[in-house]
């Protein structure tokens, strides 16, 4: 395997979809290959990062605002 | 009894369509129970679309006045978290219109780049590297890279990856076909990963020849 189709992989061996006899292949190429283990590494970490840290959080204050806003409408019939 | 089981079984719903159809009845308080559900969520969407706090309290306002004006056109055979997303990521295209008047703007734009699409900063991060920022300064780091990458990738890995929509519940809420979705997750996460390096990877100790390169 080269490290493009190693590449052209990722993301279905970062998402758990991949087929038992690819996925063999593909961690002996990742045994082998130091720069294609960072990269899968560094991607997974990066997705985790995301998912894990709120970037864009709404404030209790403002949550409550626009609720009770949203709601306001809908009970007058939008 | 365990034909009653597999009735039960057959007939088990989503909890969303329950609270759906209770304020199809006029029980306005299940929907007080659906905003409160997923308003963080759609805030969140209209954030990374519109990059705006502004357009996206007014999104989120919208996208949910709009359901449930139009909830009558929900279908029960779908989740009606993605039908909501779906309207929030059509209010914020189109407060970006208007922001830009004259201009098209679509989750099409700004893809004519291959960058990222082959992994350059090969150096390895630090064991936990989040940990080396506080959590104002990580929130920033992570809010400029992203912002960084075109709309096109961005939606699709804030829909994808942050907000856990599937490959297929992601193509069918932007009108793109899988094999594009797949395409632009794709460089949407290696192009994060490229920029996140500079922050995340090891300050110290032997770098690894990038003339080695991937093969």
């Amino acid at each position: 395997m080269t490290c493009s189709e190693f590449i052209a992989l990722l993301d279905d061996l970062i998402d758990n979809s991949i087929a038992l006899p690819i996925r063999v292949e593909i961690e002996h190429h990742m045994h082998e290959c130091e720069h294609c283990e960072i990269v899968f590494n560094t991607t997974r970490k990066t997705i985790e990062i995301y998912r894990s840290n709120e970037i864009y959080d709404l404030p209790p204050n403002l949550r409550e605002r626009l609720h009770a806003a949203i709601m306001a409408r809908c009970k007058k019939g939008c | 009894m365990s034909t009653i089981q597999s009735i039960a079984g057959e007939n088990e719903q989503h909890p969303d369509l329950a609270l759906v159809e209770r304020v199809r009845a006029g029980d306005v308080s299940a929907y007080d129970e659906l905003v409160r559900k997923y308003e963080r969520q759609i805030f969140r969407i209209a954030q990374h679309i519109t990059q705006n706090r502004e357009d996206a309290e007014d999104v989120m306002q919208d996208a949910f006045l709009k359901a449930y004006e139009k909830l009558d056109q929900f279908q029960g055979n779908a989740k009606f978290y993605t039908w909501l997303v779906r309207i929030a990521v059509n209010e914020s295209l189109m407060r970006l219109r208007k922001r830009r008047t004259g201009k098209m703007v679509s989750i099409d734009e700004d893809l004519e780049t291959d960058e990222g699409t082959v992994p350059r900063d090969l150096a390895d991060w630090a064991p936990n590297p989040e940990q080396n920022y506080n959590q104002a300064e990580l929130g920033e780091i992570l809010r400029k890279t992203i912002q960084g990458l075109p709309q096109g990738f961005r939606v699709v890995f804030a829909l994808r990856d942050v907000e856990g929509l599937s490959t297929e519940e992601t193509a069918e809420t932007l009108g793109l076909s899988v094999p594009a979705v797949k395409s632009r997750l794709l460089r949407a996460r290696l192009q994060l990963r490229e920029r996140l390096s500079r922050y995340f990877k090891k300050k110290t100790g032997p770098a690894i020849p990038q003339e080695a390169g991937l093969k």
